[in-house]
């Protein structure tokens, strides 16, 4: 992975000091809170309904083992021994206090890290698949490009001051584990008709109040362009975005209202004065970032071992934890291997500091000390040895992180909502922990199939609700709780926004509403069919007449 | 109308706090000094407000609150959580005692 060279270093120091004399300046009083709260924003800090909240970036969600345990470290000295992962593979920390997080900021400087673009309106840490150099499906890692970008992006000067948050997704896959096409800016790779390797630009997707699918404004751009090419669409954006009014101005609308062809125009308009500048990358520098990148010293090992098929034979929870959490990777003898942060009933997202430190060991002996946050609020060991997946299994499921559930009904997205966050208008980690405990059997939930369930506290959509299978919105209606029910959305390449089903229900109903929607899915699905599928095939109509029948 | 208090966060660790008849701030919201009309409302509010307060707290605003079996109780739920902490969490917080 990447390591910093003196250049980052120094910044970052430099940045860590800054923060600390605002901080001091802000309780001695010299700084007033509307001089200070921009100046918190842009280092991650926020003050949420019972405190401030840290968020931590976690750049395109890879870390090392070292890293992993600095996080754990920070939840134990500055917070309340615990922290919560995010859907930008962040992590935020619930309760550190205002005149301590200087420090925390320079003990993770110690491991490279920093929380630079989790917040403000900039260019917001990059995203891309969990499974970046792992996976079987992909065409070429992506975090070489991701890093690049986070170079290009931080504290860019023209772009500090942004219309509005600015969110970019890379997938190196055909299989889109990114949501690259509800982003700012998707990035998609692909091969051209010359074989050689670019990317798909995607731009105005995104979630929030007003969703859309993103729109792609150029099929290919070669990597040596993509740079320039991503400066062109900033610039558009920056001149032309709406600063009138918070609500409309994200890129999205700016699409929207402007029409994806005349933005294209604008932008190659731009890209053509910039394009043999600076920002166009050569070979030689691309290289040097791919071999930061370069893959571990795999051994030569036969792709099936014998012990490990002896050992799921043996230990059926094993072999479910195998069957739902392990996947494919292009190394013959290895395994991905998913740490599901959804424990039946649990907190999704969250993880205790004894947990991180311990995935921070596993990460050092069974991956070669890399470690991933995955955009649904999971974590991941990239590189495991299939000999040794009982060991790490074993080493897991004494933790409680070896729940058998990835990709399944209770792998919930939820947003803090109203237990923590000051926009929200409803709680949603109550709600997913209920689902999670109705649906928590395993055979259930693998007889009912990947299913996504994604539960948003507000209409800023934090928890992905409309990209959800199934997406809950939480609303206040007169002072009570209530839940906005969408179907048919989609993360993944087949990108969709889901439908709103009809009226909402109360907290007390909604549950037996979810089970309903799922018992009518099983009740008409053909052999095969995930619920989106089924879905799509049938419709809305025989969902809605189970939650609402003749209404 | 309505009971109100004034509520806010305390600037060092931002933790939820309501202000008192002698405008300082208490965690526990029992605490806290009540306005029965609109002009006592305001006139609390702008004393949450002055530059003196500046350093103490963040972003104080009025809520209201009804007597309950003699303890003042937010009304919205959002505000009864700031009392009590997180209601997935009730190891943390005021909850947590």
């Amino acid at each position: 992975m990447y390591r910093y060279d003196d250049f980052d270093r120094q910044l970052l120091a430099e940045r860590t000091e800054q923060f600390r004399d605002q901080v001091a300046r802000r309780i001695s009083g010299e700084l007033t809170e509307d001089q200070f709260k921009p100046l918190r924003l842009m280092n991650g800090v926020y003050l949420q309904l019972h405190a401030y909240m840290l968020r931590v970036a976690v750049p395109y969600g890879t870390m090392n083992g070292e890293q992993m345990r600095k996080l754990g470290y920070i939840a134990r000295k500055y917070d309340k021994g615990y922290g919560h992962f995010t859907t930008r593979q962040n992590i935020q920390y619930n309760w550190p206090k205002l005149n301590e997080i200087p420090d925390a900021l320079k003990d993770l400087a110690q491991v490279e890290m920093h929380a630079i673009q989790t917040s403000g309106n900039c260019i917001r840490n990059t995203t891309t698949d969990q499974y970046a150099g792992a996976a079987a499906d992909e065409i070429e890692d992506p975090r070489p490009y991701c890093e690049l970008i986070r170079q290009w992006s931080t504290f860019h000067p023209e772009f500090t001051y942004l219309p509005r948050k600015f969110k970019i997704a890379v997938t190196g896959s055909p299989n889109d584990r990114a949501a690259v096409r509800v982003h700012d800016i998707g990035l998609r790779m692909h091969k051209n008709d010359a074989g050689e390797t670019g990317f798909e630009v995607i731009v105005g997707g995104g979630l929030g109040r007003t969703p859309f699918v993103g729109k792609t404004v150029r099929d290919f751009i070669g990597k040596n362009d993509l740079f320039s090419y991503l400066e062109a669409i900033l610039r558009v954006y920056n001149r032309f975005g709406r600063r009138d009014n918070k609500y409309k101005a994200r890129i999205k609308i700016l699409v929207h209202e402007v029409g994806i062809d005349d933005i294209r125009v604008q932008v190659e308009e731009e890209w053509a004065k910039i394009k043999d500048g600076s920002l166009r990358v050569r070979d030689e520098e691309i290289a040097q970032y791919i071999a930061q990148f370069a893959p571990p010293a795999f051994e030569q090992v036969p792709d099936n071992d014998p012990e490990f098929e002896r050992r799921k034979q043996a230990h059926p929870d094993f072999s479910a934890w195998v069957r739902s959490n392990v996947i494919a990777h292009k190394q013959p003898g290895y395994a991905i291997a998913n740490i599901s942060l959804k424990p039946i009933g649990g907190i999704p997202g969250d993880a205790t500091a004894e947990q991180m430190e311990l995935v921070g060991d596993l990460a050092d002996q069974y991956s070669f000390g890399d470690v991933r946050v995955t955009h649904e609020q999971n974590l991941v060991l990239p590189h495991v040895k299939k000999a040794d997946l009982f060991a790490l299994w074993a080493e897991l499921n004494s933790a409680l992180l070896a729940t058998a559930n990835l990709g399944f009904v209770t792998d919930i997205i939820a947003c803090p909502g109203l237990d923590y966050c000051a926009l929200a208008t409803a709680r949603s980690i109550p709600l997913s922990q209920r689902i999670s405990e109705r649906f928590g059997d395993l055979e259930r939930q693998y007889d009912i199939g990947e299913l996504k369930i994604k539960i948003s506290g507000c209409i800023n959509a934090c928890g992905h609700h409309h990209v959800g299978h199934i997406g809950i919105l939480g609303l206040d209606k007169r002072g009570k709780e209530f839940y906005q029910i969408t179907l048919g959305g989609d993360a993944s390449q087949d990108a969709a926004i889901g439908k709103i089903a009809g009226a909402g229900f109360s907290e007390v109903e909604v549950v037996d509403a979810i089970e309903a929607l799922i018992t009518r899915y099983i009740d008409i699905r053909i052999v095969g069919e995930r619920f989106i599928d089924t879905y799509r095939r049938v419709g809305m109509d025989p969902f809605k007449e189970v939650l609402y029948g003749d209404r | 109308m309505s009971l109100q208090v004034v509520t806010a966060n305390r600037l060092d660790d931002g933790l939820a706090v309501f202000m008192t008849a002698d405008d300082g701030w208490s965690t526990d919201i029992g605490d806290a000094v009540c306005a029965t009309d609109a002009t006592q409302a305001e006139v609390l509010l702008a004393r949450a407000n002055t530059a003196a307060q500046q350093v103490t707290v963040v972003g104080a605003y009025l809520i209201d609150v009804a007597k309950v079996d003699g303890a003042l109780v937010p009304t919205k739920y959002r505000e009864v959580l700031r009392t009590l902490g997180p209601s997935v969490r009730t190891d943390l917080g005021y909850q947590a005692g």
